[in-house]
């Protein structure tokens, strides 16, 4: 199976071509990808050079002339290192752009830890705005990026993509924006993000739980969590990609007009300090089925 | 709206914000250079924002805007009356500006180093639309340049002969650490056209602004007196 990666240039070359007002801007990361829309659309696919500040604001500019500009590189550099430029350029002045990161959590765990992400939605949640999808198979990501790069009237929203090399084995039907019910039960609710729903089923077999599953958490699917807990009990467990507790208030908030509790499942912060392979991470921050099984049954009552 | 004022009328405006006729150096020191970009060069009005083939003026150096908000106010993009009310909380006009706020006012600013990276893509983005009239000029100072984004979008502005982006630099002088070989030279080794003037001089700065400058970005280093002067 093709890797969410694989299938980000050639979509959005398609877009490309089928769209005047879409641009691509990269700072060398998948460049390699584009080398045949670049010979088509010689301004609309733009490479800067490994200059990621510039990356985010020549972005801002391309939507304030009126493209719809589509930025990528690892997530780390795409955040993180310009968070100012995501900040000011985009929100403060208040255009658009499609934020598309690879790399992910630890997607690259031999690369160590400055090539991983895990803070990366976390950080953007500091900011206002934002639609975080979060796709579980590559062709989820194909559905969400064509979603986030067409998304609104007038194409200016703010939209991160963040692809993965973890994937789940289906694709599941999203709509960029909510939630699915894929399993019904009565003693809690799991909500399970992106390429964690594999894991997510395999720990809970069995289980009398509801299982959600969000690929686009940003803006959080409450009315989802609220209507889950109607019927299945108000504990609810987020199982995430990336930092440990980063849904945790918005599944809050979303129950707030009912007592409940909250674990939230995911990347912890300390820096592990390993190389090696993607499946050992994610065993090392307790993420793969056995470990979400022990997790999930020792919190619901 | 009257559009009746001119330059000489602007330290007038300016006191209505300030409530005095002297002003820092922050606030005068782009005031000689808005003005011939305003009056002479660019091809902006109000009523016009939307207008894709309008000139775009970025100003970067979003600190000590008042000399900004009189032109405007001059030029009739927003009312003398709104002066007054600067950096209140019922006023669009803050002590940094907001593009949603200001009318005319191609970006907000205040953090340094975001404009000239801005004024990259949207001279990117005009290419690409096949707008090539339109000129794209942005406005930073001296210590501004110091920000590493300022040296990322010079580096790239020059290979990539974006020749409808403009930058003025307002050098009074106020880097603690001045870049070795002059301002001008640190633009020209990446390909950009540049020159070096008195920026109080309306002749000199009309003449630099307006010199051809074909497949290269184009840098006008205005000399004022220092900060600290």
């Amino acid at each position: 199976m093709d890797t969410m990666r694989d299938r980000f240039a050639p979509v959005v070359s398609g877009m490309l071509d089928e769209d005047p007002r879409v641009a691509v801007v990269l700072a060398e990361i998948g460049r390699d990808g584009f080398m045949e829309a670049t010979r088509r659309h010689p301004d609309r696919v733009i490479n800067v050079g490994i200059r990621e500040q510039l990356l985010i604001g020549a972005g801002a500019g391309l939507a304030l002339a009126g493209m719809r500009p589509v930025v990528h590189t690892f997530a780390s550099f795409l955040v993180e290192r310009p968070f100012e430029q995501v900040k000011l350029d985009l929100g403060h002045q208040d255009v658009g752009a499609v934020l598309v990161s690879a790399a992910a959590s630890y997607d690259w765990p031999a690369g160590g830890f400055t090539h991983m992400a895990p803070g990366d939605v976390a950080v953007l949640d500091t900011l206002d705005g934002w639609t975080v999808h979060v796709p579980g198979h590559p062709d989820e990501a194909e559905t969400l990026l064509r979603h986030a790069v067409g998304a609104g009237e007038g194409k200016d929203d703010k939209v991160y993509v963040r692809l993965s090399a973890q994937s789940n084995e289906q694709a599941r039907a999203v709509d960029g924006q909510r939630f699915l019910t894929v399993r019904e039960g009565r003693r809690g609710v799991v909500v399970a993000v992106g390429p964690m729903l594999d894991a997510v089923l395999a720990a809970t077999e069995g289980l009398d739980v509801t299982v959600l599953y969000a690929s686009t958490v940003r803006p959080f699917d409450s009315a989802a969590l609220r209507r889950a807990t109607d019927s299945a009990d108000t504990d609810v467990v987020l199982v995430e990609p990336f930092l440990a507790g980063t849904s945790t208030a918005a599944a809050n908030d979303a129950l707030l007009h009912v007592p409940h509790r909250v674990l939230g499942l995911g990347v912890g912060r300390r820096e592990l300090r390993r190389y090696g392979q993607l499946g050992e991470h994610v065993a090392a921050h307790g993420l793969d089925a056995a470990s979400l099984r022990e997790r999930i049954t020792g919190f619901l009552r | 709206m009257t559009t009746t004022y001119g330059f000489t009328e602007l330290p007038e405006l300016m006191g209505l914000m300030t409530g005095a006729e002297k002003h820092g150096p922050a606030a005068t020191s782009t005031l000689d250079v808005l003005w011939v970009l305003y009056d002479r060069v660019l091809r902006v009005e109000p009523g016009r924002s939307e207008d894709p083939e309008r000139d775009r003026f970025l100003l970067s150096k979003g600190h000590g805007p008042m000399a900004y908000y009189a032109v405007l106010a001059a030029k009739g993009f927003l009312p003398v009356e709104w002066l007054p009310g600067f950096g209140s909380y019922d006023s669009p006009l803050g002590h940094h500006p907001d593009r949603v706020l200001v009318p005319g006012a191609e970006i907000g600013s205040g953090s340094l180093g975001h404009g000239l990276p801005i004024a990259v893509g949207t001279a990117l983005g005009l290419r690409a639309q096949g707008r090539v009239d339109p000129a794209v000029w942005v406005l930073i100072g001296d210590a501004e340049l110091d920000e590493g984004s300022n040296h990322e979008a010079i580096a790239y502005a020059g290979p990539a002969g974006l020749d409808r982006l403009h930058t003025v630099v307002i050098d009074n002088s106020s880097a603690s650490h001045a870049l070795p070989g002059g301002i001008a030279a640190r633009f020209e080794v990446a390909g950009w056209s540049a020159e070096t003037v008195d920026g109080r001089d309306h002749e000199a700065l009309h003449a630099a602004f307006t010199a051809p400058h074909p497949g290269r970005p184009r840098v006008v280093v205005a000399r004022v007196e220092p900060k600290n002067a």
